[in-house]
């Protein structure tokens, strides 16, 4: 009998928000792809040992709001030629697939430069259920990381139908119905009700909560709090994910407030808040400040609302949204090019190129006001790293962020570098919080996992994946997390130093809530009388994905 | 790294003699990719082709497989493995090989196709450069404002076709999409549109249309720049517009009185606009006029492609290579340039020295200097049917026909992907079966693990 195939990682110091660990000089055993308890045996050696004396271990990061698969991504590859020459360059090695780069990378290099910053899991933020297939198609094509994504439906037909007709029955079953016949994870809401209106008349949206849907009658709250509550009996392990309507205008803090009263107490995750928490009035420029406090307030007192953050960095990306007339509006202020896509009975798209620039006030705001949010929000564990890559910025900027949270000192000197006029219009300057390292294995892991829902991944304890990242410490943050020593993927070493080592195609995440399968008759019926393509040929079957993995609702079914 | 690694779902068995029903098949005869087909299936034949156009029909109904062997070396008949190594050693001795079409097969053909093009520093093209890829370099000037074919029959209450003659290429068009539809906010169908059709000749299509404005040949653009310049209230000289359009101004103008006064516009474009003088230039102007509309009312754009799984095929290259066509990959990684690295100038230059064509017919349908240099150089050809492209080959594979033989996903026009359910079994492999078994072997040689 041979002994199992152990892998070990020796003597780290350990940081596991989850199991209460931080800091503390550790061994973890690997085995099978999971974290498994030190055999009982003293005399069992391991396999493989990677020596981490003097190395931070962490659980794998996650990113659990990003656009990285799918049409709009796709089309933003397609559109963006002149940022790709110049730019860095993705050769193929003998393990690797070749790629591009630019703000929106090609699959094989996402999966690559995600592995290699010691991520190991992502989440795309915002497919229209239609296209579901063809985000299952792309994910095979981006190794290295396990992924899932969250299904448009806040300006879903039969969401506002049920909604209209007050048939909450109707809504439960059609939610769990969309995500099981898209194998996605989690209901995302765009603009709820805005979109619709967009596709509706020229310029069009709803301009805050209790504006009624043309042709459908109901409100933004309506949506919110209606999916919030369905999403919460259906159990899901992330209830619901919502972009909140006005999005970028100055004086949405007050929308951004009432969305999460909407909640009525239900679980709900406020998404790239940063371009949600502006102050000022009528569309106005001049006007515009930050509105984080009294939000951060509210969410400090209410623990069912979690938020990530959409961190803007200067610099040239590209925007891109399922916010239809957000896209418009992009488009007539920066006047670039500009792609709009409306997908029947489902969403919207809009994407524009960008830039944000330390010398304008905006922007500098925005930039602002992003660390703003992590620095004032009290609980760790309600704040999550992102930058709704690649809209406020690349992923590849977190350990930049990272720096600008741990070290006051940096974040001040690039503040100094913007219009002085942001001192008076947020409350940077004055915070000098700095993030221990276990604060930062919360946001950008421990964290997230919980509020996914995700047993199994955002900590090292007994059971979860061997998602582990070893790092280096060094003084300077930003050098500490952009290379990590060594990446491990299911107990495989994918990378070390910056190398890719062996590359594997990843899981890929998903639910399927049970519901009232009668109310598939009613759904077929309308479904059947309104799209262009056959009932049977809509759902996407287990084929498409490599390696399934349903994750349980909060019930364990 | 595995590509592709989905496997096509393969078609149930067909008992001899007896019936079998395919429900909900997709037709890929066209962009359309009509999904709504009954097939009905009789000793590997399909007998009936329910809802299917004419098009639709003569490709299900024609369709037989063709008994002849299923590779052949120098046009002699030979085994599936020598086809492969042959095909193997040619792509991987070259050094400047280049793939070409994929528009007729599924995505996951498509896949393996641009992971072997990867592995051997090719260049990788699809028949996107030689039908609307004026529409992909104009995309990527002015971007495009755009729908799914959903959003028209359910809103689309003025319709434009722009060089294009749906009528003939694309016949489900109108009844399924665009025209005859009853939609959520069209309860009347038809009668709730307003049909424009601009093309230089009275096509088949003209007479389904409310207005027809025939403009002189080559003209699209000033025609297009005209709208637009209507759109934004610029003030034009009549008798100019008349002389280099050949329509007179005022349909123009009345035309953009409706545009403005509709509630949800679509213009189809073609190869008629593509493909003539300009190019895409042409396409821009349109793409640029719709945007323009969206200052009055909702307005979008959208290319008719042709080939069943062309849209496929763009999405594949781009998500893998960050381009949609024309991709080069001799320094290791994807460089883009349409002109240089698009395979008609690939083998125009006599640049390629050899090639692997994908459901494709360069040898009947590329200018003379291309197909001259084609024959020079030995090159792989995979394809259903027996063509010039194939007969010329170095290495010629009979494939299974995707949609009636195999499985895999097809993206409609408007990208709306779109699962196949075969028919029944062919004795030939698949383009997937026969590229993963090239893409081995290339690894194979080049010591890629």
């Amino acid at each position: 009998m041979t002994s199992p195939d152990y892998t070990k990682i020796s003597q780290g110091i350990v940081y596991d928000p989850r199991n209460g660990i931080d800091g503390e000089i550790r061994d973890i055993w690997i085995l099978d792809g999971r974290v498994v308890d030190a055999p009982a045996d003293p005399s069992v050696r391991a396999s493989k040992t990677i020596d981490a004396s003097g190395l931070v271990v962490m659980p794998g990061g996650i990113d659990m709001h990003c656009h990285i698969a799918g049409p709009k991504v796709n089309v933003a590859r397609k559109m963006r030629p002149e940022e790709k020459r110049r730019g860095e360059q993705m050769p193929r090695t003998n393990i690797t697939h070749s790629g591009s780069m630019g703000s929106v990378p090609s699959t094989f290099a996402t999966g690559y430069k995600y592995a290699a910053l010691g991520y190991t899991t992502a989440f795309d933020a915002a497919i229209p259920p239609i296209a579901a297939r063809h985000a299952h198609e792309e994910f095979e094509d981006t190794p290295c990381i396990d992924k899932g994504f969250y299904v448009l439906m806040g300006n879903n037909h039969y969401v506002m139908q049920s909604l209209m007709n007050n048939e909450p029955h109707k809504l439960k079953a059609f939610i769990a119905w969309l995500l099981t016949s898209t194998k996605g994870f989690a209901p995302k809401l765009v603009n709820p009700g805005g979109v619709e209106v967009w596709k509706s008349k020229q310029a069009g949206n709803v301009s805050g909560l209790d504006t009624k849907v043309d042709h459908f009658g109901v409100t933004p709250r309506q949506i919110i709090c209606g999916v919030a509550q369905a999403a919460a009996e259906l159990a899901l392990p992330h209830p619901v994910h919502i972009h909140c309507n006005n999005l970028g205008m100055p004086g949405n803090w007050e929308t951004t407030l009432e969305t999460m009263r909407a909640l009525n107490g239900y679980r709900g995750h406020i998404t790239h808040i940063q371009f949600h928490s502006y102050g000022g009035g009528n569309g106005d420029e001049n006007t515009f400040n930050s509105k984080v406090i009294p939000l951060v307030e509210y969410v400090n007192s209410h623990p069912n609302i979690t938020v990530d953050v959409g961190q803007v960095l200067f610099g040239e990306t590209t925007s891109m949204t399922g916010d239809g007339p957000l896209g418009y509006f992009l488009s007539k202020v920066y006047g670039g090019k500009w792609f709009s896509s409306d997908t029947e009975m489902e969403s919207g798209c809009g994407i524009t190129p960008i830039k944000y620039r330390n010398k304008s006030l905006v922007h500098a705001l925005q930039w602002a006001i992003g660390l703003e949010w992590y620095l004032l929000v009290k609980d760790p564990w309600q704040v999550v790293m992102s930058t709704d890559h690649p809209n406020g910025g690349s992923f590849l900027a977190y350990p930049q962020i990272i720096r600008f949270l741990m070290d006051k000192t940096y974040r001040r000197d690039v503040l100094k570098t913007c219009p002085p006029a942001i001192l008076e219009r947020s409350t940077l300057w004055e915070i000098d919080r700095e993030y221990t390292l276990n604060e930062i294995a919360i946001i950008t892991r421990a964290g997230p996992a919980r509020i996914l829902g995700l047993n199994n991944k955002g900590h090292l304890g007994v059971g979860a994946d061997a998602d582990i990242t070893i790092y280096t410490p060094h003084e300077n943050k930003e050098v500490m997390f952009e290379m990590p020593r060594v990446v491990i993927k299911s107990g495989r070493v994918l990378v070390e130093q910056g190398e890719i080592r062996e590359t594997l195609i990843g899981k890929t995440l998903h639910v399927q809530p049970n519901y009232d399968l009668d109310v598939e008759t009613d759904i077929q019926e309308w479904f059947e009388k309104y799209y262009s393509i056959s009932w049977r040929n809509y759902p996407v079957d287990l084929s498409y994905l490599y390696e399934s993995c349903v994750i349980p609702t909060r019930r364990g079914s | 790294m595995t590509s592709g690694s989905t496997q096509a779902h393969a078609p149930t068995p067909t008992i001899p003699g007896e019936l079998k029903v395919i429900h909900d098949a997709t037709c890929t005869f066209c962009g359309c990719v009509c999904d709504d087909i009954e097939l009905t299936v009789k000793d590997n034949h399909i007998i009936e082709a329910k809802r299917a156009c004419a098009l639709g029909k003569s490709w299900f109904l024609n369709h037989s497989v063709e008994d002849r062997p299923s590779c052949t070396i120098d046009g002699n008949p030979a085994s599936l493995e020598q086809g492969y190594d042959r095909a193997a050693q040619i792509l991987t001795t070259g050094k400047y090989p280049i793939c070409y079409g994929l528009s007729d097969s599924p995505c996951e053909a498509q896949r393996v196709a641009v992971s072997i093009v990867d592995w051997i520093n090719g260049t990788i093209d699809t028949t996107t450069s030689v039908c609307h890829g004026p529409s992909g370099m104009a995309f990527q000037g002015v971007g495009e404002v755009t729908c799914s074919l959903g959003e028209v029959a359910n809103r689309g209450d003025m319709i434009l076709f722009w060089g294009s003659n749906p009528a003939e290429s694309h016949p489900r068009h109108f009844t399924k999409y665009s025209l005859m539809p009853k939609g959520m906010f069209l309860p009347n169908g038809r009668k709730d549109r307003t049909c424009v059709i601009v093309d230089v000749r009275r096509t088949k299509s003209a007479k389904a249309a409310d207005i027809f404005i025939q403009i002189k040949p080559k003209k699209d653009f000033e025609a297009l720049w005209t709208l637009r310049a209507l759109a934004k209230g610029i003030e034009l000289d009549p008798d100019l517009v008349h002389r280099e359009t050949g329509v007179e101004f005022s349909v123009w103008s009345d035309l953009m009185d409706r545009m403005k006064a509709c509630k949800f516009g679509v213009i189809f474009f073609g190869m008629g606009l593509t493909m003539t003088r300009g190019k895409h230039v042409n396409s821009e102007a349109l793409l640029a006029l719709t945007r323009d509309m969206n200052a009055h009312t909702r307005f979008v754009a959208k290319p008719n492609r042709g080939h069943g799984n062309v849209t496929g095929a763009d999405n594949v290259v781009s998500w893998r290579t960050g381009y949609p066509f024309g991709v080069n990959h001799a320094r290791g990684y994807p460089r883009f340039n349409p002109g240089e690295y698009t395979t008609s100038d690939t083998l125009a230059n006599r640049e390629a020295d050899c090639a692997m064509m994908i459901a494709c017919d360069p040898m009947a349908n590329f200018s003379q200097p291309a197909r001259e240099h084609l024959a020079t150089i030995p090159y792989i050809a995979l394809d259903t049917k027996e063509t010039p492209t194939t007969r010329s080959a170095a290495v010629a594979f009979a494939v299974a026909t995707y949609g009636i033989n195999t499985g895999g996903t097809v993206y409609r026009m408007d990208d709306v992907p779109i699962p196949l359910r075969p028919a029944f079994a062919s004795p030939h492999p698949s383009d997937y079966d026969v590229l993963t078994a090239i893409e081995l072997r290339v690894k194979k040689i080049l010591g890629i693990t």
